[in-house]
């Protein structure tokens, strides 16, 4: 580790694993649900085990994304971080409202919970991922707020690269949509309209700029590859992330009302939407193939290559398999879209972390040349593990998906939703079991920490 | 291919097809929230439609529910629960939702459940206008079906 500000990186790290940790096991109940219905109910009805799983992918992701970019800015601005106090404070006050607001979740029931925090004054809770409590979103807000101005402040003092533009262009785009989050119009179309601002360029638009920045980073350390080469790898991945993703929104608003032109320029715009993640695994593996050092921490690169791969096949092609209006009129609100939802936010989102993590966490750790061989090879069984867990939740889901169309919305002999369904149980039962595959992948990955070093 | 774009190129791209998607994209926003009253007939949103849209978030149905195609994928879509149970009857579709809210949790075993919110006669009301305000937007030809 450079610079001794780069450790408030650590913590922010193990509390998004914990979390992690926390959303699988919560999807698992989901899973258990799904096949029978008496399970958990009426203790924990299906919204608040819903809400439970999305609200703490949200948090453990910002808190990744927050690790990651304490760690990295301070080694590419060449200076130790601007305020690493703040930094601290920021991760203490983010958890605590992380965990009290899960609790709410789980203890309060959800009107009386939109009673208790001030709903009524701006109404915002109740609409899917932004179901948090008004002072919960203030908070975030606050702690995005300062997690962008002490980026900007460490940058702005010291060296400038691109890496580091990219990233705060990123955070900016993070904490101006998310305000959007505070605008609820009476008009439900409206606001359907408008969550999307937050929801869709969130995800693809400003956190790819993230995910590009981490990858870079990474690739830089694990490759020794040439910075101005991957430079423009990263403009070139952004730029088409960029020209798909803002008029990508497009593709939500084929069937919620909005104008019927959204159904050409959505099209359109969102079948570019695979290209930025396929250069990113072109990016990936030329990289790696171009290599100038063998770094001895082999797991960050076998990450970085592999959150490419699964993003491009989870975003990339599972998004690319519905986006066109016509096939999405059929698609619309069905498993496939939970389908694409789970792999493109694990090979993203998720797996960028984890490349990070398997880079940093062995630096702060005060093992420079990454973890031990048995350590890693430990790693690599937890990478196919998860990989393949939630590749075959995904084909499962998407399964699921197609039996629900066919039933429901093609041909003549339709069936209801509920007896579409229990036709689906057997399909619910191998997603489940690829779920526990996953847990025991994350449990495999954990425990690689704990082993002992050989010789040290 | 990526030989011949230079590292100035890339970041011309960038912003400069960045700027332009963004610039269309306001663009379009504008256009579309000039639209939408229209297509979901605004004019027929009642104090009890706005009312029943709270309760809707309240009592955080999207949870289980989707509606306009979004949402959770547990339970049915509802923007034609109105055609689908009411018959597009208004009288009816109240009477059915007045009789199917009181009814929940329903006492078969291991069907997926539906919370006893325990509302009023009246705010179930409104959320019966709710959705049957929801089910006459024009969401250019969703649902497909009347399954859902």
């Amino acid at each position: 580790m450079k610079y001794s500000s780069q450790a408030v990186a650590k913590p922010y790290f193990i509390f998004a694993l914990i979390l992690l940790a926390g959303e699988i096991l919560f999807g698992l109940l989901m899973a258990i649900q799904y096949l029978y219905g008496d399970f958990l109910f009426p203790l924990i009805p299906f919204n608040v085990l819903r809400m439970v799983h999305t609200n703490l992918l949200i948090v453990l992701l910002l808190n990744g994304f927050m690790g990651a970019t304490y760690y990295l800015i301070p080694e590419e601005a060449e200076r130790e971080l601007w305020n690493p106090k703040l930094a601290m404070l920021t991760f203490w006050v983010f958890a605590a409202a992380g965990v009290a607001t899960i609790l709410g979740y789980l203890f309060v029931p959800y009107a009386t919970l939109t009673e208790l925090t001030f709903n009524n004054l701006l109404p915002t809770m109740g609409r899917e991922f932004l179901e948090q409590p008004l002072p919960t979103k203030v908070g975030i807000v606050l702690v995005v707020v300062s997690y962008v101005l002490n980026t900007i402040m460490t940058v702005l003092l010291g060296r400038r690269t691109v890496i580091t533009t990219v990233l705060i262009t990123g955070l900016i785009g993070l904490a101006v949509f998310f305000l959007f989050a505070f605008y609820v119009p009476e008009n439900l179309i409206m606001d359907k309209f408008f969550w999307w601002f937050t929801v869709h360029l969130w995800v693809e638009a400003t956190w790819e700029l993230i995910m590009g920045a981490i990858l870079a980073f990474v690739l830089i350390k694990t490759t020794g590859v040439d910075r101005e080469h991957i430079d423009k790898w990263l403009y070139l991945i952004i730029a088409m992330t960029m020209v798909s993703g803002i008029l990508g929104t497009g593709h939500h608003f084929f069937f919620m009302g909005a104008p019927e032109y959204w159904l050409w320029i959505g099209s359109i715009s969102s079948a570019v939407e695979p290209l930025p993640f396929f250069l990113m695994i072109l990016f990936a593996f030329t990289m790696a193939r171009d290599k100038k050092i063998q770094h001895e921490n082999e797991m960050a690169l076998t990450w970085a290559k592999g959150t490419a791969v699964m993003a491009f096949i989870g975003a990339g092609v599972w998004g690319f398999f519905h986006t066109l209006a016509p096939v999405n009129m059929f698609t619309h609100g069905t498993q496939l879209t939970a389908a694409h939802g789970h792999l493109s936010f694990y090979g993203a989102y998720i797996m960028i972390i984890f490349t990070m993590v398997s880079y940093a966490m062995p630096i702060m750790r005060g093992r420079p040349h990454g973890n031990c061989k048995a350590a890693q090879k430990r790693e690599l069984s937890s990478f196919w593990m998860m990989n393949i867990g939630m590749m075959g939740l995904t084909l499962a889901l998407s399964a699921a998906g197609i039996v629900q169309i066919m039933d429901q919305r093609v041909g003549t002999d339709l069936i209801g939703f509920m007896e579409s369904q229990e036709s689906i149980a057997g399909i619910y039962t191998i997603r489940a079991a690829f779920g526990v595959l996953v847990l025991a992948g994350l449990f495999t990955y954990f425990s690689s920490f704990f082993m002992k070093e050989e010789n040290a | 291919m990526t030989e011949r774009i230079t590292k100035s190129m890339a970041k011309n791209i960038y912003y400069g097809g960045g700027t332009f998607a963004l610039l269309i994209f306001i663009a379009l926003t504008f256009d579309t929230v000039h639209q939408i009253p229209e297509r979901s007939n605004e004019v027929n949103m009642t104090e009890n439609v706005v009312h029943g849209k709270k309760l809707w978030e309240n009592y955080n149905c999207v949870g289980c529910h989707t509606i306009v195609g979004e949402g959770a994928y547990y339970a049915p879509e509802l923007m034609n629960v109105f055609q689908r149970r009411g018959a597009s009857d208004e009288t009816a579709f109240k009477a059915y939702m007045q009789g199917w809210m009181a009814a929940q949790p329903l006492d078969t075993p291991d069907r997926r459940k539906m919370p006893q919110f325990n509302l009023s006669n009246e705010e179930v009301d409104s959320l019966s206008d709710f959705l049957i305000w929801t089910s006459k937007v024009n969401a250019n030809e969703w649902p497909p079906t009347i399954e859902g």
